[in-house]
């Protein structure tokens, strides 16, 4: 029986691709509100398993329960009603339209006119972009750009957000202000966050699971596991979790 | 100066993105480029591999001007891109996409392959893998493998650690820094990580808005402020 503060938990969860055994034997769980990193050397299957957790791939043995509801059988877009949002790399905004009706069109999807009114416009203030509202996209900065593509995600009401490298290409201040960011989401939602950026990771992270060839290597605190020496060894290399090459 | 760039200016449609950059590299040096996103980094490599024409100045390589040369021209001529992204043949092995970079050279000299081999034991055993099964980081050094199996006399390289593990960035630094300490071959390095464009690099320009803003020393790059 699932604990009812889960939102999510996966059993023995594993895929193969042909030979390729690309998640095998996750036991993952998520309390609710809880903010996730998840690390890993280039390969190790943390895209994979953000598939398996949104229904793009659908496990060859083991389960996914998401609050309280096992996703076998369902579509993605059933997976995403029970709350799930994901942020990928891939862009998926409208550049010619300004950065309030591309908050309005994601809270549209489930909402009427003026509840999406009020959702875009609350999604503006946290993103901290109500100055840019009436800004084309095109026109942002990169910085800027994933900011609205986590309003985007956050319009929708999600109660658990998975953000695939929100930190990649940001510079100094951008990161930062990212990281206070993801803080302000988390407040009202869980998240799991892959990144390859340490410091970054130290910015925002209190639990770090560590994958490595499909399975779960350690997870702990976000010290421990910048410092554990198997974690250095297949990942972090001789850095000790200070500089981030 | 094995490349000169003289007031070279470029962009896409009615829109400019190079306004009149100027710089040259000696033979052997590594130049940083650093700047936002935007910026025009990866729009000055482009130009100068020809891949995106210059409607202003003069592209000068290895003592010939290339400024109006096809960009297969340029890389026979010497000039080795490692992109953004990688943008390894994901349905070629490892092997046939260092075939493929060998081939650019105009020829498969003789152990040139397994040369550069020695240099990224990594890829030994996966040579036979397809390319869209190598992991990020695999990818990235296929890529610069790949490259230098072209023999280039100048490397420039994209956003080389752009979603990569930290354990494999410092593998590529080094493997750079050893390939330098043992050749002449002449690097070009745009990164938004002031720590890995440090680490390779003479000196370091700063671009802004399509322009070289100022240059500066590794470790004046690390210490500076967000002012740019």
């Amino acid at each position: 029986m699932m604990s009812a503060a889960k939102l999510v938990e996966t059993k023995d969860l594993g895929i193969h691709f042909g030979g390729l055994q690309a998640v095998q034997g996750v036991n993952f769980s998520l309390n609710q509100g809880e903010l996730r990193c998840l690390i890993g050397p280039n390969g190790a299957g943390k895209t994979t398993f953000f598939r398996l957790l949104t229904g793009v791939h659908k496990p060859s043995v083991g389960s996914v329960t998401i609050n309280g509801t096992p996703i076998k059988g369902l579509q993605t877009h059933q997976i995403a009603n029970l709350g799930v949002g994901i942020k990928t790399q891939i862009p998926s905004l409208f550049d010619n339209l300004t950065v309030r009706e591309n908050l309005w069109l994601s809270a549209r999807k489930r909402n009427a006119h003026a509840e999406a009114d009020r959702i875009a416009d609350e999604a503006l203030e946290t993103i901290k972009l109500a100055h840019a509202a009436k800004t084309e996209v095109a026109k942002l900065a990169h910085g800027q750009r994933q900011w609205v593509e986590l309003g985007v995600v956050i319009a929708g009401h999600p109660k658990l957000i998975l953000l695939d490298e929100p930190a990649a290409g940001m510079t100094g201040h951008e990161r930062e202000r990212t990281a206070e960011l993801i803080r302000d989401i988390n407040r009202t939602c869980a998240m799991i966050v892959v990144e390859h950026d340490m410091e970054f990771i130290k910015m925002i992270a209190k639990t770090v699971t560590v994958f490595n060839r499909g399975e779960v290597l350690m997870e702990d605190a976000v010290d421990k596991v910048l410092s554990d020496q198997r974690v250095k060894d297949v990942y972090l290399g001789k850095q000790t979790g200070g500089v981030t090459l | 100066m094995i490349l000169t760039v003289a007031d070279l200016a470029s962009g896409y449609g009615r829109i400019p993105i190079l306004n009149g950059i100027s710089f040259g590299v000696a033979e052997g040096e590594c130049v940083g480029i650093w700047g936002h996103n935007g910026m025009g980094k990866t729009t000055l490599l482009t130009t100068l591999l020809g891949y995106q024409p210059a409607t202003r100045g003069s592209i000068t390589f290895a003592g010939d001007d290339v400024t109006r040369l096809a960009t297969h021209s340029r890389a026979r001529r010497g000039m080795g891109l490692v992109p953004q992204g990688r943008q390894i043949f994901p349905a070629l092995t490892a092997a046939e996409n260092l075939r493929m970079g060998s081939a650019v050279s105009g020829g498969h000299r003789e152990g040139v392959i397994e040369e550069i081999l020695e240099l990224f034991p990594r890829l030994k055993p996966l040579l036979s893998r397809t390319g869209g099964l190598l992991s990020g980081g695999e990818q990235q050094l296929l890529a610069l493998a790949r490259c230098l199996c072209g023999r280039p006399k100048i490397m420039m390289l994209d956003e080389p650690t752009e979603g990569i593990q930290p354990s494999i960035n410092e593998e590529i630094v080094e493997t750079l820094i050893g390939l330098r300490s043992r050749t002449r071959l002449t690097l070009i390095v745009v990164e938004q990580r002031r720590e890995f464009i440090a680490a390779l690099s003479d000196r370091v320009l700063l671009m802004q808005k399509g322009e070289i803003s100022a240059e500066v020393r590794p470790d004046e790059l690390l210490k500076m402020d967000e002012l740019y």
